[in-house]
This record gives structure tokens, sequence and C-alpha cells, in this order.
């Protein structure tokens, strides 16, 4: 005898009730809403937005409960791209860890090389020669600069854009050449290494640099015209996912998010670490509208701002880029690193401001050559803590539109 | 041990009792359907209404199908000549294709009317082959020659079955040249625009052969059902997509002649046939068993309920201007020139061409539009648990859709099939010598211009497709009933006002000419300057392209 039938949306809906909510009666519920006087009778429904979704970047899943259009909640589920990497580094001594802290944020894998080298030279008290500092800055800030332009790149396709994406990758692939040359990798570097950089800027770089700085620098008006203050554009960002400057700071926003708030904080300038506190740079914040050439329906914090301030500090990157050119010294572009590296038994935290926010390398040393604990702050992990709080009573198109200005990478997220 | 090796891996599937099974089969096939093509046109030589469709239906089928079958088995049987012939001869088939699509709709055209011409001047049921020979040469007792054979050639032309036949076989080889050229230049403009250069490989030159690559590829792809699918919904929505976008050329005039059937209703016909389409996108999401998918169909019957009534408003506009819903009527009062295109009538029917376009931009859901397949938020829309054919159909109709309502846009508001060059200007060399009649010919022919305006508008929406970024569900909506509906209503009210104060001969008329002129020749020099500057200052307003030698490098 064959039992009652089921029809296939009832079994994925019960499916679903299992395995997911694990008993959690009060999520699925049907509602009679009394929308607009009609009385309509709607359902509310689950969805899985992720791990494997065009728009969620990586590895995020989001689990949706929507009622049509309107998504009433939004739950990001991570841990799908966990590698250990502290465990890792309490196997590991400091110089073989860079490589795995290039596979953290694996779009900025030179800013965590700087991070991490300098928590790891702040525990040993080792100094840094001039050149090695220069040569960190400039590759943290031509990473800074790769990295923003997936950003970029990858936002405008959230929005259906396809053409900025390529154009962005295009002047990326520069940025790699350029990196190729120092260490012969693009992705995932380990050129910036304990005591300085594995090995000195090739011949003819500075000039090649230069090169870079001069085509890229017009190729940022190309993107405002093309994608910043496209109508469409603007209409489908300003205003979308406000995130306060109180709210920011609350759930421990960092980076572009916290400066799209409108809180002008920036580790570089406001805590200078390395040698930025010799440069000249302006840190961009979230723009009310009308202001500043921000388009009238802007809000402090909302996605469009926290777009904005990623092109903008496009532009201060290539101007640390050139004070780095015009001051690059000569002499060493390494200290003298010891074989084996004894880490004293003590405790150090440092944070340097990644592509995405403040990365924070926590080590503790107990005078052996494998540290006793790493620790590692992924800004994309804080930074997406706020997801489930923005993305509430806004439209399946404004998951795209928030998730994406929130830039995560999901290496960073779960580490 | 059963263990695997290479060669088990790239030894071919299929073994030579196969392959003869299969030419066998086909060449079976082939026959017998073209004999039972034959048989339903003995059918349709006798039967009426309903029964007369139908049979030409079968005609059609039957005839299409075993054309087919026996060009497969003659793929089969000469694989490697066929594989050679299509690689040596790349660019000449590629260049025929494209100028068989000009052909395909031109030919037809000119022997239509010529057999009209012949049928008018021999009152009575049918007409001879000698008629049609004493017509061709001028003389009753002509020798029989080419004259003859031409003849023998047209005569099968005066009937109405040979035309059904023929329009329905050329509506489907156009439509999917349409469709297999438009994937192909979409992915050109797209890669030029990205400053890439989009297909290169198959085929050889430019990759021209990718569409006909991807075609292949998605036939031999696994039929995939998604459990719980309805399957029977699952499999009938393509066809609900693709049927109604074919039917659409059945009403297009490509010229006064060349039109399948000159409907009364030609506009509505369309107008419903742009509608039934969405269907099959419903269908296609509720049957998928995918939240993604249901949410896609969601959001086209939203946006349908959205853009057709700014749409149906834009139409009503050329339709009180010529007080006609026949399309080949449409096109006749453009016949003049560009001068005498309905956009430029007045700014109101100006205003109506854009509502029109910027709402087939919505029917067609190409962007800014995209929603229902928006990828970036429903993974691929209604589309996504579509794979191989079936999903190859929607795309053909997506193609063939777009492609169609270009042409309407042509045909409704910028001068149908005829040449924006003034009439007057090429009157004389109309009956002038032969050279002069054969650059008027080209100059002045239907249906080429009508081909080339389609693409122009194929283009443009190609051009938004790749600029533009998509707008949100609720700003589609926002945009169609509190922007376009108001401006159609405006340009409805406007063009009604129009009509009744700037009749011909009114006073009023001299002086709004005269000022349509200084506007139009001052739009005319204004956007000549804005290239211009454009031009002159590429560097400052865009940067440096991607020609420049690279940093690095």
């Amino acid at each position: 005898m064959r039992g009652k039938r089921v029809s296939g949306a009832e079994r994925n809906r019960q499916g679903m009730e299992d395995k997911l909510l694990q008993g959690r009666p009060d999520v699925l519920v049907e509602v009679d809403r009394d929308r607009a006087g009609g009385g309509l009778r709607t359902e509310e429904m689950l969805v899985n937005m992720g791990p494997q979704h065009p728009s969620t970047h990586g590895v995020l899943r989001l689990m949706l409960r929507i009622d049509g259009e309107l998504v009433l909640e939004c739950t990001p589920h991570i841990g799908y791209l966990h590698r250990c990497a502290e465990k890792i580094g309490e196997n590991v001594t400091p110089v073989q860890f860079i490589p795995i802290t290039d596979r953290l944020d694996y779009l900025a894998a030179m800013i965590n090389n700087h991070g991490y080298s300098l928590a790891v030279e702040k525990l040993l008290g080792m100094e840094v020669p001039e050149r090695g500092r220069y040569i960190r800055v400039i590759m943290s800030e031509l990473n800074r600069i790769a990295s923003h332009l997936v950003s970029f790149g990858a936002y405008g396709l959230d929005m259906g854009a396809f053409t900025p994406f390529v154009y962005a990758f295009r002047e990326r692939e520069y940025i790699l050449d350029l990196f190729e040359q120092v260490c012969g990798a693009r992705l995932t570097y380990s050129y910036l290494s304990i005591g300085g950089a594995t090995q000195d800027l090739p011949e003819g770089f500075p000039e090649r640099l230069a090169q870079f700085l001069d085509y890229f620098e017009p190729k940022i008006a190309e993107y405002n015209n093309l994608l910043s203050f496209n109508q469409i554009f603007v209409k489908r960002t300003a205003g979308v996912g406000v995130i306060s400057a109180a709210d920011a700071i609350a759930w421990g926003l960092t980076g572009p998010c916290l400066r799209g708030s409108g809180v002008k904080w920036d580790l570089r300038k406001c805590v200078p670490y390395d040698i930025y506190d010799r440069f000249e740079f302006d840190i961009p914040v979230g723009l009310p509208g009308g202001v500043g050439g921000a388009p009238r329906e802007a809000v402090v914090g909302d996605s469009w701002n926290r777009y904005y301030v990623r092109i903008l500090e496009m532009q201060q990157s290539v101007r640390i880029l050139r004070q780095c050119l015009q001051q690059l010294p000569s002499g060493d572009f390494r200290a003298k690193v010891p074989r084996v590296l004894k880490l004293p038994a003590k405790e150090t935290y440092l944070e340097v401001e990644g592509g995405r926010g403040q990365v924070g390398y926590l080590v503790v040393g107990d005078g052996k050559a494998v540290p006793r604990r790493v620790k590692i702050r992924g800004p994309s992990f804080c930074n997406l803590s706020i997801a489930s709080h923005v993305c509430r009573n806004v439209l399946i198109a404004d998951i795209a539109a928030i998730i994406g200005s929130i830039d995560v990478v999901m290496g960073e997220v779960d580490r | 041990m059963n263990k695997f090796s290479a060669e088990d891996a790239l030894r071919p599937r299929f073994t030579a009792a196969h392959k003869a099974l299969a030419l066998r089969g086909f060449v079976i096939a082939g026959v017998a359907l073209l004999a039972a093509a034959v048989g339903f046109g003995f059918v349709a030589g006798v039967a009426q209404g309903v029964g007369y469709a139908a049979a030409v239906g079968g005609v059609v089928l039957a005839g299409l199908t075993g054309a087919c079958c026996l060009l497969a088995a003659f793929v089969i049987r000469f694989a490697a000549l066929v594989g050679r012939v299509l690689l040596t001869l790349a660019l000449p088939i590629f260049l025929g294709g494209v100028v068989g699509i000009v052909v395909l709709a031109w030919i037809p055209a000119l022997l239509y009317e010529r057999v009209d011409g012949i049928k008018a001047d021999h009152p009575g049921a049918a007409v001879s082959v000698a008629q049609f020979e004493a017509a061709l040469t001028g003389n009753a007792a002509a020798a029989r020659g080419p004259a003859y054979l031409a003849a023998l050639a047209l005569w099968p032309l005066q009937f109405q079955l040979t035309r059904d036949v023929l329009a329905v076989v050329g509506v489907v080889g156009f439509v999917s040249l349409v469709a297999m050229f438009g994937i192909w230049w979409e992915r050109k403009v797209a890669g030029r625009m990205q400053s890439r250069l989009g297909p290169m490989r198959v085929g050889g030159w430019h990759g021209w052969a990718q569409s006909l690559a991807d075609g292949l590829k998605l036939l031999q792809k696994e039929d995939i059902f998604i459990a719980g699918a309805d399957r029977a919904l699952f499999r009938l929505a393509p066809y609900v997509a693709f049927i109604p976008a074919m039917c659409l050329f059945i009403a297009l005039p490509f010229s006064a002649a060349w039109v399948a059937r000159d409907l009364e209703v030609g506009l509505i016909f369309i107008f419903a046939m742009l509608g039934v389409g969405v269907l099959g996108v419903l269908l296609a999401g509720w049957a998928s068993n995918n939240k993604w998918s249901m949410l896609g169909a969601m959001r086209e019957a939203c946006q349908m309920i959205s853009y057709e009534i700014p749409l149906g408003f834009a139409l009503l506009v050329p339709i009180m201007t010529l007080g006609t819903l026949r399309l080949t009527a449409i096109g006749e009062a453009q016949s003049g020139g560009f001068h005498t295109w309905l956009a430029f009538a007045n700014p109101f029917t100006f205003i109506a061409a854009i509502v029109f376009f910027v709402a087939t931009l919505a029917s067609c859901k190409r962007a800014p539009f995209d929603l229902p397949e928006a990828e970036s938020e429903l993974v691929a829309g209604y589309l996504t648990e579509y794979s191989g054919f079936r999903w190859a159909l929607f795309f053909f109709a997506e193609y063939a859709e777009m492609f169609a309502v270009a042409a309407l846009a042509s045909v409704l508001f910028f001068g149908a099939w005829y040449s924006p060059l003034p009439a007057s200007w090429g009157a004389a060399w109309a009956d002038g010598p032969l050279w002069q009649r054969a650059v008027h010919g080209v100059l002045y022919s239907g249906p080429i211009w009508f081909v080339l305006k389609g693409f122009f508008f194929f283009f443009v929406q190609l051009w938004l497709r790749w600029t533009l970024p998509r707008i949100r569900l609720d700003q589609v909506m926002y945009a169609c009933v509190q922007v376009l509906l108001p401006l159609t209503m405006v340009a409805l009210l406007g063009n009604t006002l129009w009509l009744w104060l700037v009749r011909p001969g009114a006073w009023l008329a001299v002086a709004v000419n005269l000022i349509l002129t200084a506007i139009g020749g001052l739009t005319v020099v204004a956007m000549a300057a804005i290239v211009l500057y454009g031009y002159l200052n590429r560097r400052r307003l865009v940067g440096t392209m991607a020609v420049d030698p690279l940093p690095g490098g």
C-alpha cells in the first residue's frame, strides 16, 4: 500500500524543517498578515543562499527566511573554509607560518604577511632596515589597491553590471604582474617575512610602479563614470543597509565598513604602525547625501558609502605609493635574522589596517622556536557579524547589495 | 582485475556498428517523413479551416524533421568531409550566413511581388506555367529556355499552401539564424566593450562557429530531471516559451509583400504572443521544484503586469495616429524617408517610441530588467534547473524575441522596412537604366533595411546589457507604473491634441514645423558637438585605454 502522496515541495519543506531548524518551530510559521488592508494570506519560505551562490563571494551560506521577495531574517552560517590556520600557527615556526597567512585574506596576502611579521618582530624586539620597511608599505598599499579593485568589480557584478568587473581585473592584472616580478607569485606571495622582505626589489621596479600609478589614477574617474554615479547603481545601493556609527562600533566593524559609517578611524593614521606616520594621506569616510560629490540619495553608513570609501581609498593608496617612491632609500631589505628564532616567553598583539579592516595577530611565545599560541583577528568575521542585524526587512536583491558592500573574504572569516 | 586505463577512456563510445545503425535509421526516417510531408500536402490541398492549418503544420513538421534526418545521415556518412569543409570554408560559410539572413528576407519578397503581379493580370483560379512564362518573357510563344524553368519554379508560389510552407520554413530558418548570430554577436560586442576579444577559437575567423558548437554541446548533455519536479510541465515549459517567440515572426512584415500572414490585427497578435511567452517562464519556475526558480517566475509575473500597461499605452499612439492595427499599413504610412517616420512625427510619438523600447527591454528580460534570471540574486532564476537543449530553447526564444521587438520598434516608429533616405531622392532612379535601378534596389530595398534596423535596435539592447546594473524589483514596478505609464498617458493625450490642432493645412502646423525643424537641427548640431568633445577629450574622460603598453608587462 502506498501512503499519502507528498508533493515535492512539501517533502522539501519537511526535510528542511528537520535538517536546518533542528526542531525550532518558531522559524517556519504560516502567517496571516494584514498587509495593505488586503488580508492577503502569505506563507514564509526558507531559502539557502549559498554556500554555492554567485553573490556570496565564496562559501558563505546565508539562511534567508523570506516572505515573497521580502527577507525577514538572514542568518549567516560559516565554517565551510575552515583550515585550522591558528592551530597550524602553533606547530610551525613564524617563518613557516607566513605562507598560511597568505591564505587568510587571499585578496590582500601582502598585508597579512606584513601584519604577522610585525607582530613577531614586536615579540622579538627586532629592527627592520629602512628599505625593507618601505618595500613593505609599497607592497601593502599595492595589494590594498588590488584588493579594493576586486571588491569594486565584484560589487558591480552583484548589482548586475558585468563590465566593471572586467575593467577592475584588467588593472589588477598589472598589479599582479608587478608582484610576480618581485616574488614570482600572483596570489599567495609570502614575500614580506620576518625581518623585512624575502628579496630585494628587482631592477627597474620603481619605474614600472610609477608607470602603473600614472596609468591607474585616471582609471578611477572611469570607474566613477561607469558605476559609482550610475543612477541605477545609486538607486540600488544608496540608503540600503544603513549601519549607524554606533552600531558599527558596537559590532566591531573595521576598515571601509566602519569608515563608510562616518567614523574617521584608520590604523595607519590613528595608531600609525611601521612607517605610516611619514606619509601624507586622508581618511575617506562616508558622506551624507549631496555632500562632497555624493548623490542625493546617499546616507552615511549605507552600501553606497561603504563602496565609495574603497574607491577613495584607492586614490589615497596611490598617494602613499608616490611618496614611497620618492623616499625609497637604498640599503638592506632585510634584517639579519638568525636561522632559529627563539620566541621569548611573552605575549604580543598587533593590528594592521588590512584590505577589509583591522587584521590582528596575537602571538604568544614560550622560549621555543614555535609559538605557544597564535590567534588571528579576521576583520571579515567581525564585519560579517552585522549581516543578520542589517539584512532584515530588505528585499532579496538588497542582500546582494549589503553582503557585497561588507565585502567578506571567507578565507579570513573561517581561518 | 578491472583496471582503468587511459585507453578505455579514449576509446570511442560509438562503434562502427552504432554508426551504421544510426545511418540506416536516419535515412529511413528521413525518406518516410518526407513522404509523409507530401501526403500532408495533398490533404492540405482539399482541407478547409482548421484541417488546412493542421495539414500545413504536418507538411512543415514532417518536411523539416525529414530534411534534418537526411542531413544527419549525410553528416554521419561524411563526417570527416563535413568537418574539413566546415573548417576550411569557415569564413565564406559565416559571411554566407550573414548574407543569407538578408537574402532569406529579400528574395521571397521579390518573388511574391512578381507572382502577385502575374496573378493579377490573369484573373482565374490558377495560372498555368505557360502564362507565367509569357509574363516573364513578355511573349506568349516563347521558346522553352531559362524562362520556362523560371516559370516552372514560380508556378507553385501562386498557391496559399506553398506560400505557407515557405513562410514557416523561412521563419524557422530566419529565427535560427538570428538567434545563432545574435548569441555570437552579443559575445563579441560584450568582449569589445570589456576590452577583450570574445570567442576567437571555434571555426577559425573570430570564433564564428561558437553558437554552433555550443548548440551541439547542449544537444549532447544529459537530460536531467529534478527530484520532485513536475515532469510534464518541466518538459512543456521550453516549448511554451519558444513557440510564441516563433509566432511573433508570422505577423512581422519584412516588406510590404513579404509577410507570412498580413493580419488585420497584427499588432494585437504580436502583443498577445509576447504575453504568452511569459507563461513558459512561469511554468518553468513552478515545475522546477526549486525555490530560486519559483522566485524568478514570481518576479517575471510581477514584472509583466508592470511593463504590459505602458507597453500597451505606447502602442496606442501609433494606432491612434494611423488608425490601423495592420502592421503593413503602419509601415506604408512611413514610406517617405526618415522625416515621415512616426517617431519624428511629433514630440509625443517620440516619447511613445522611447517608452515602447524600454518596455520591450523588460518584456525580453534584458538588462537592466533581467530580474527573472538575475544571476547575482537568484542563481539563474527560472533557468536554474534547466540544462541541455531545454535550456537552449529558452535562449533561442529570448534572442528571437529580442530581434522581434527590435524589428517591431522599427515597424511602428522608425519607418518599418523603408530606407531612411527620402523616397523622393531615389524616385528618378527607380525607372532609370539598369545600374541605376540596381543601386536604387539596394539603397531602398525593404527587407535589407528591415533587417538592418532590427539589428541596430538589437545592438542597442546588447549595449545596455553590458553597461547598466540591474534594477531592483520594486524599482521596476515604480518605473513602469509611476514613470512610464504617466509618460505614455501624456504622450497619448498630447498626440490627440496634436492630431487635432496641427492637422495639415492648419496655421499652427506651419509654425510648429518651423520650430520642430529648428529643434531638430540644433539637436543634430549639439549631438555632433558632444561626440566631437568626447572624442577629443577621451583620455581625460575615460582615462587611457588598454592598448597602451602595459606597465610591468
